[in-house]
C-alpha cells in the first residue's frame, strides 16, 4: 500500500505529477487552483527529484514555456482555471498541431468572463471540441475524487507521451479544493537526458552530427503537406478513440433509470442513487472518465435498456449533445444543470429525475 | 560549369578563403535578395560552428519573414508561436542548462505581440541569447506598422507616415531592456557592411560565450533593412537605413558585463 | 458507519482546522473522509463553513443538502443549517453570540460554552478543540491515539509544541456539554 495523506485535490494532482518524473511546472496563479503552485514551491522539487517549478509572468507565457519544455521531450505540465484556460488556447492548439505531450489541469470556475471562483463545470465544449483553431483534440480526463486528481497525473503524462498530444484533466473549483483521504504512487525518478533522447527521437535536443535536424513547429504552407499533417492527427484521434475509452457504471445492473454526469456531478449523483433507490425508484449511473474519447458506445448500449436519462451537469447542457449523439432519439434523454458556480445538491437531483424523467 | 572550374582546378585547399558554413543547409533563403536576414543567419552558424557547439544547441524561431528560420539552420529547433519565443526558450534553458539555447525574433515578434515575454525573461535573467532583427516594419504581412516604425515613416497601416500623436511613438525595446538586472549583455549592431557583419560576429560571439558562465541575458539588436516592405532597392534601403534608422537607434554596445555603458560612448560611433 | 458533519462558524474560529484535524483523524483510522469547505472571498473575515464525512465506505457526494451532525459556531450558521440536520439527528452549538437557539423538537441539541471556557482558560487559541471535544464525546468516531496522529499531521512542524494543549482543550470539551433536547 501506497503512502496515505490527507490531501486538497491540488496538492494531490501536483504530489503526484513530482512522483510521475516530471521534469517541469509552469503557471501562473488563479484561484480556485492556486494551491498547485504553492505546494510544489513548498516542497522544493528542485532540489530532490531536480524538477524545474516557475511562475510565468502570465498564462500566455505559461503554456508557452510548456511548448518548448515539451518539443525538447520533457514531461511538462501546467495548471490553471477557466479564464486562465482561455488564454492558453492558442498554445495548446500548437502543442496539438505540433504534436507535443503535455499536461494541462484545468481547475474549472464558473463563467462566462471573470466569472465566479466557485466550481463549474462549464468548460466541457472548450475541452473536449478543442478550444482552439483548427482540427484537434486533446484527451480529457474528469477526476471525481482527490484520489483521481493525482491518479490521473501520471495517467495523463502516460497518455501523453503514448500519443505525442497534450492531455487535459479537467476538474472543477471543488474537487481542487477539498480534501479526501489518498493513497500516493511511489516515485518514478525522473528521466536522465540519455533516456530521454533513446525514447523520443522526435524531440529538439541538440542535433548530432549522424542525424537530420529536428524542427518542431505545426506550420505547413504546402496545403497538400498540411492536409497530410490533418490526416495524421486524426488517425491518431481514432486509435485513441478505439483505445482509451474510460468509464465507470454504478448500479446499471437493475436500473430501470439513469444518469449520466462526470467529475463532481457524478459524486452528487451517487448519493442521489442512494436518495432515489430509498423511495424505491431504481437508478443507475455513468460516468464518463475520458470526456475525449467520449464512451459513445457504452451510452449507446445502455440507453437501449433503460426507460429514461437524466444528464446532471454543473453548466447549461454541454455533455448532453455527446450523449445524445450517442443515445440516439430511442430513450428520453433530458438535463439538470445549475451554473454560476451553484453546486447541484442530492436531494434536488432526486426531484429532477423525478419531474423530468419519471414524471414528465 | 562544372568542367571549367575541374579544368582550371583552383579548388584547392589553398586556395580557399571563403567557404559557406556547413551548419547552413544547402538550399535557397526564403529571403528576398538584398535583406539583412540572410547575412545574420550566416554570422549566427558560423559562430556556433566555431564554437563547435551545433550538438548542444537548441533554437527558437519567430513568426514573421524568419519563420522558417528553422529551415535554412541545421540545428534543433522550435517554431515558436507569434512574440513566444522567450517563454519557450525560458523552459527549454531551464531543463536543459548545459545546452546553448537562442530566439530569433523581429521587431513585431519581439516588441509588440511579445513584449511580456520579452521583458519577463530579460527581467529574470534567463541565461539564453536573444537576437533581434528590428527593420521597422512587418515584413511577411506586406509592411504594416511595426512598434519600431519611426516617426513619419510610412508603411501600409500608416499610409501618410506613423503620425506619433495618434500612433504612438517607435518603441527602443534594447535601450528598455538594458535597465532590467536581468540582462547582462545588451548590444545594437548592424550588417550592411563587411565592417558591421564583423562587429556583428563579434557580438554573438560573445552572447553564447556568456552562456558559458549562465551571466543571464545577451542580446543582439541588428538594425537591419527590409527593401521589400520600404519599397527600396537593396542599396537604397541601406543608405536609407543609415540616415534614418540609425539616428533613432544608435549603435554600439548598451550594456557589457552588466553595466550600463556611458551615454556618449553608446552614442559615439558608426 | 457513514457520519455527515457541516461545521460552520465565522472565518477566524478555526472551523476548517477543526474539520481537517477530524478528517486527518479519520484518515489515521483508516477510514474514507472528505473535507470539503467553502472558499473564496466570503472566507475573508466572513462566515466559514465545512463539511466533514467520515465513513467505512466510499465517499459518495462530497456536497450534501441533510448532516447527521451539525457543529455550529454563530447566528447567520444557525439560521442556514439548523434545518438541514436530518430528522434524529445532532445539533451542537456555541451559545456565545446566538440571539435565536434552535428550536426543533426532532433533533438532538447541546450547547458547548467554548468560547467562555477558552477565554477563561486563556486558551482562544484551542477553542475550536474544545468545540471537537464536545463533538467526539457523544461521537467517538476516532481513538484518541488517531486524533494525536491527525495533530501531527495536520498541524505543522513548528505547532507541534501544542500538540499537548490541543488535546487537552479536547478533554475539556468533553465535560462541557448542555443537554438541551436529547431524543429517547
Ligand atoms: S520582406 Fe523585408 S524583412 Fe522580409 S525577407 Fe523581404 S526584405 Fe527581408
Amino acid at each position: 500500500m501506497g503512502e496515505l495523506r490527507l490531501m486538497k485535490g491540488n496538492e494531490a494532482v501536483a504530489e503526484a505529477a513530482v512522483r510521475a518524473g516530471c521534469d517541469g511546472y509552469f503557471g501562473y496563479p488563479i484561484t480556485p487552483q492556486s494551491e498547485i503552485m504553492e505546494y510544489l514551491m513548498a516542497v522544493k522539487p528542485y532540489e530532490t527529484t531536480g524538477m524545474v517549478v516557475l511562475q510565468a509572468e502570465s498564462e500566455t507565457a505559461s503554456i508557452n514555456m510548456l511548448y518548448g519544455g515539451a518539443g525538447t521531450g520533457k514531461m511538462v505540465m501546467t495548471s490553471s482555471s477557466s479564464p486562465g484556460i482561455s488564454l492558453m488556447q492558442e498554445g495548446i492548439s500548437y502543442m496539438a498541431g505540433a504534436e507535443l505531450p503535455a499536461l494541462i489541469v484545468n481547475v474549472v470556475r464558473g463563467g462566462p468572463g471573470l466569472g465566479t471562483i466557485q466550481p463549474s463545470q462549464a468548460d466541457y465544449f472548450q475541452a473536449v471540441k478543442g478550444g482552439g483553431h483548427g482540427d484537434y483534440k486533446m484527451i480529457v480526463l474528469a477526476p471525481a475524487s482527490v484520489q483521481e486528481m493525482a491518479d490521473f497525473a501520471k495517467l495523463g503524462f502516460d497518455l501523453a507521451f503514448k500519443y505525442r498530444t497534450p492531455v487535459m484533466i479537467l476538474s472543477d473549483g471543488a474537487i481542487g479544493q477539498m480534501m479526501e483521504k489518498v493513497e500516493l504512487f511511489d516515485p518514478i525518478p525522473r528521466r536522465t537526458d540519455a533516456e530521454l533522447i533513446a525514447q523520443c527521437p522526435w524531440a529538439a535536443t541538440g542535433k548530432p552530427k549522424e542525424r537530420e535536424h529536428v524542427i518542431i513547429t505545426s506550420l505547413d504552407l504546402d496545403p497538400a503537406g498540411q492536409e497530410r499533417v490533418n490526416l495524421k492527427l486524426q488517425a491518431k484521434y481514432r486509435q485513441i478513440e478505439k483505445d482509451e475509452v474510460r468509464y465507470e457504471l454504478i448500479g446499471c445492473d437493475d436500473a430501470e433509470y439513469l444518469f449520466i454526469a462526470f467529475g463532481l456531478s457524478a459524486r452528487i449523483c451517487q448519493k442521489s442513487m442512494d436518495l432515489a433507490r430509498a423511495k424505491s425508484i431504481k437508478v443507475g449511473l455513468l460516468r464518463p472518465i475520458t470526456l475525449y474519447p467520449f464512451p459513445e458506445k457504452q451510452v449507446a448500449e445502455i440507453a437501449k435498456k433503460v426507460k429514461g436519462i437524466l444528464v446532471v451537469e454543473m453548466n447549461a447542457g454541454q455533455m448532453i449533445e455527446d450523449v445524445r449523439l450517442s443515445a440516439g432519439c430511442s430513450v428520453k434523454i433530458e438535463h439538470y444543470g445549475r451554473f454560476g458556480g451553484i453546486i447541484p445538491a442530492p436531494d434536488e437531483v432526486v426531484r429532477a429525475l423525478e419531474k423530468q424523467i419519471i414524471g414528465g | 560549369m562544372e568542367e571549367q572550374f575541374a579544368k582550371l582546378d583552383i579548388r584547392k585547399d589553398e586556395n580557399i578563403v571563403y567557404k559557406r558554413t556547413n551548419l547552413l543547409v544547402d538550399r535557397p533563403l526564403s529571403y528576398c535578395p538584398g535583406c539583412g536576414h540572410g547575412t545574420v543567419h550566416r554570422m549566427l552558424m558560423e559562430t556556433l560552428e566555431e564554437m563547435g557547439i551545433q550538438g548542444n544547441t537548441i533554437g527558437v524561431s519567430p513568426v514573421g519573414c524568419s519563420v522558417l528560420a528553422y529551415d535554412f539552420l541545421d540545428i534543433d529547433m522550435l517554431g515558436a508561436a507569434h512574440g513566444r519565443a522567450p517563454a519557450l526558450a525560458t523552459a527549454i534553458k531551464r531543463m536543459w542548462p548545459d545546452h546553448f539555447v537562442f530566439t530569433y525574433q523581429g521587431d513585431g515578434d519581439l516588441a509588440a505581440i511579445g513584449t511580456a515575454e520579452t521583458i519577463h525573461a530579460c527581467n529574470r535573467g534567463e541565461n539564453f541569447t536573444m537576437i533581434f532583427i528590428n527593420n521597422g516594419i512587418y515584413g511577411m504581412t506586406g509592411g504594416q506598422m511595426a512598434p519600431t516604425t519611426l516617426p513619419n515613416m510610412r508603411s501600409s497601416t500608416s499610409p501618410y507616415g506613423r503620425d506619433v500623436a495618434i500612433m504612438g511613438h517607435p518603441l527602443k525595446m534594447t535601450e528598455l531592456i538594458a535597465q532590467l538586472p536581468g540582462t547582462y549583455y545588451v548590444t545594437r549592431q548592424a550588417v550592411h557592411t563587411p565592417s558591421h557583419v564583423r562587429k556583428t560576429k563579434k557580438a554573438l560571439r560573445k552572447a553564447f560565450e556568456n552562456q558559458k558562465n549562465n551571466t543571464g541575458i545577451s542580446f543582439v539588436e541588428v538594425v537591419s533593412n527590409c527593401n521589400s516592405g520600404w519599397k527600396m532597392t537593396p542599396v537604397q534601403s541601406n543608405k536609407w537605413m543609415e540616415e534614418n534608422m540609425f539616428p533613432f537607434f544608435p549603435l554600439g554596445d548598451i550594456k557589457v558585463d552588466g553595466k550600463l555603458v556611458e551615454k556618449k560612448e553608446a552614442v559615439a560611433k558608426e | 458507519m457513514t457520519e455527515e458533519i457541516i461545521i460552520a462558524g465565522f472565518g477566524g474560529q478555526g472551523v476548517l482546522s477543526m474539520g481537517k484535524i477530524l478528517a486527518y483523524s479519520g484518515v489515521m483510522q483508516n477510514k474514507e473522509v472528505s473535507w470539503m469547505p467553502s472558499y473564496g472571498p466570503e472566507m475573508r473575515g466572513g462566515t466559514a463553513n465545512v463539511t466533514v464525512i467520515v465513513s467505512d465506505e466510499r465517499i459518495s457526494s462530497p456536497i450534501l443538502n441533510a448532516f447527521d451532525t451539525a457543529i455550529i459556531l454563530n447566528q447567520q450558521s444557525m439560521d442556514k443549517f439548523e434545518k438541514s440536520v436530518k430528522p434524529g439527528g445532532l445539533l451542537i452549538y456555541d451559545p456565545n453570540g446566538i440571539t435565536t437557539h434552535p428550536s426543533r423538537k426532532d433533533i438532538n441539541i447541546y450547547s458547548i460554552e467554548a468560547a467562555d471556557e477558552a477565554g477563561k482558560l486563556g486558551l482562544s487559541k484551542v477553542f475550536n478543540m474544545i468545540v471537537l471535544g464536545g463533538f467526539l464525546k457523544l461521537k467517538p468516531l476516532v481513538a484518541p491515539e488517531n486524533i494525536h496522529k491527525g495533530l501531527e499531521k495536520s498541524l505543522p512542524a513548528r505547532h507541534h509544541k501544542m500538540i499537548p494543549d490541543n488535546e487537552n482543550a479536547i478533554e475539556i470539551g468533553k465535560g462541557l456539554l448542555k443537554p438541551l433536547n436529547v431524543l429517547n
